[in-house]
Order: C-alpha cells, then sequence, then structure tokens
C-alpha cells in the first residue's frame, strides 16, 4: 500500500489553486468540474509523479469547527518537506504569507508552521543530516 | 504571592517558562513540539494546557489571540514581588 493522494480541505477552492501554485510552487495535476466543485489536485513540481494533493470544499459543517479549533492551537494538518527552510521561510514571508511559527529547531528537524490562508495550518520541515552520517569524520 | 510559588514549583512548568522566555510568542502545539523534542517530556497536550492555566492564573504567562491563532507569552513582572520583598543584596567585601 502506497499513499497517492492526500487532501486538505479549503475555503475556496481557486483561491487555494491560486496559494497552492502561485506562492508554494505546487503544479496544478488535475482540475475536474463536479458540479458546483471541482476535483483538484497539484503535485510538487519536483515530483509530479509522487503523491497527489487534493483541494477540497470546506462545505461540510464538522469542518469549520475542527480546523478552528485546531489553528487556535497552532497545530498543522500537514508537513511538507524543504531542502532550506530558512530561504523558504524568507521566500514566502516575503510573497506576504504568515507563519504562526518561525523556524525552530527540534533536535532532529528545523520545522516551521505557516497559515495557507484556505483555512489551514501547514508544517514546514526540514530534516537534519541522521547523526551517524557525521560520525567518523 | 502563594499563587507565584505554586505556579512555580514545578519543573515542567519552569521549562514553559524558559522556553518562552527564549522565545516569546509560542502557540500549545510549539511549545508541546519543544517540550517534547527537546527536553523528552512528552506529556500530553491536556496537560501541557493545564499548566499553561496555572501560569495564567500566576500572571506568569500571558496569551494573545492573533488571527486565528493564540500565542503565549512570558511576563516575569510577577517575580518582582519576590525580589521587591527580599531583595538580593550584593556582598560586600570583608
Amino acid at each position: 500500500m502506497k499513499i497517492a493522494l492526500t487532501s486538505l480541505f479549503v475555503d475556496d477552492q481557486r483561491a487555494a489553486l491560486a496559494f497552492y501554485t502561485d506562492v508554494l510552487g505546487f503544479k496544478k495535476h488535475h482540475d475536474i468540474p463536479l458540479g458546483e466543485d471541482y476535483w483538484l489536485t497539484v503535485v510538487p513540481a519536483e515530483s509530479p509523479d509522487g503523491p497527489e494533493l487534493l483541494l477540497e470544499p470546506a462545505k461540510h459543517p464538522a469542518v469549520k469547527p475542527y480546523r478552528d479549533a485546531l489553528a487556535e492551537d497552532g497545530i498543522p494538518l500537514a508537513q511538507f518537506e524543504v531542502e532550506d527552510i530558512h530561504s523558504e521561510y524568507a521566500r514566502l514571508t516575503s510573497a506576504g504569507v504568515v507563519f504562526t511559527q518561525p523556524p525552530v529547531d527540534v533536535g532532529t528537524a528545523v520545522v516551521a508552521v505557516f497559515d495557507d490562508t484556505c483555512g489551514n495550518l501547514i508544517q514546514l520541515l526540514e530534516a537534519k543530516p541522521n547523526k551517524h552520517d557525521d560520525d567518523g569524520r | 504571592m502563594a499563587d507565584i510559588f505554586r505556579a512555580l514549583d514545578d519543573e515542567t512548568r519552569r521549562v514553559i517558562l524558559d522556553e518562552l522566555s527564549a522565545r516569546d510568542g509560542q502557540t500549545l502545539f510549539e511549545i508541546c513540539s519543544v517540550l517534547a523534542m527537546r527536553h523528552g517530556l512528552s506529556l500530553t497536550r491536556q496537560a501541557i494546557s493545564q499548566h499553561l492555566a496555572v501560569l495564567e492564573s500566576a500572571d506568569l504567562v500571558t496569551s494573545e489571540k492573533r488571527g486565528r491563532s493564540k500565542y503565549h507569552y512570558f511576563n516575569p513582572e510577577p517575580l518582582a514581588e519576590i525580589t521587591g520583598r527580599w531583595p538580593v543584596r550584593k556582598k560586600t567585601e570583608p
């Protein structure tokens, strides 16, 4: 079994597509009209054959209380890995993205959390090289 | 004054204050991650929330909602009551 697709609820699918492509740098993959909504997925530019991210309409009444409670406590709903978190932080901040947590060293990784403007908090993670890799140098 | 000492009489709450004094304005999620990853204190979110409530009731931590998130800040002012009552005097050389 492998993860082929995962989803996030978004307030407005067109606005979400703009944010995830123009600001974050994902590529649009599927954009299929389904009634009032769309089957709308994006993929990372560097791995277009990897797992898709579905930007799903947040219309269900359970979604708002769920996401609001998580946002209040700063809990992210997805994690994206980056190579250089400090340069991503600088790039996204200058693009107007609001971080609820700047890059923080948590020992095995450096993590930060930003607001995706679509109702979700997203964690960025830069993994640190495994300690064993540094041994014996 | 009793509530300040009650709030400080717990290692987890002292570590929370250490972390907030090092970097102010943290969400509950960040405090939980840092306590777990950096200090090996794997408490439940509810437990940390309760520790924060004790610190807030002693006015050692204040919180502010900004946007949709809630941030916590260290407020050292109540600690001045301690040194105000028992001033720290410099030792005079004999």
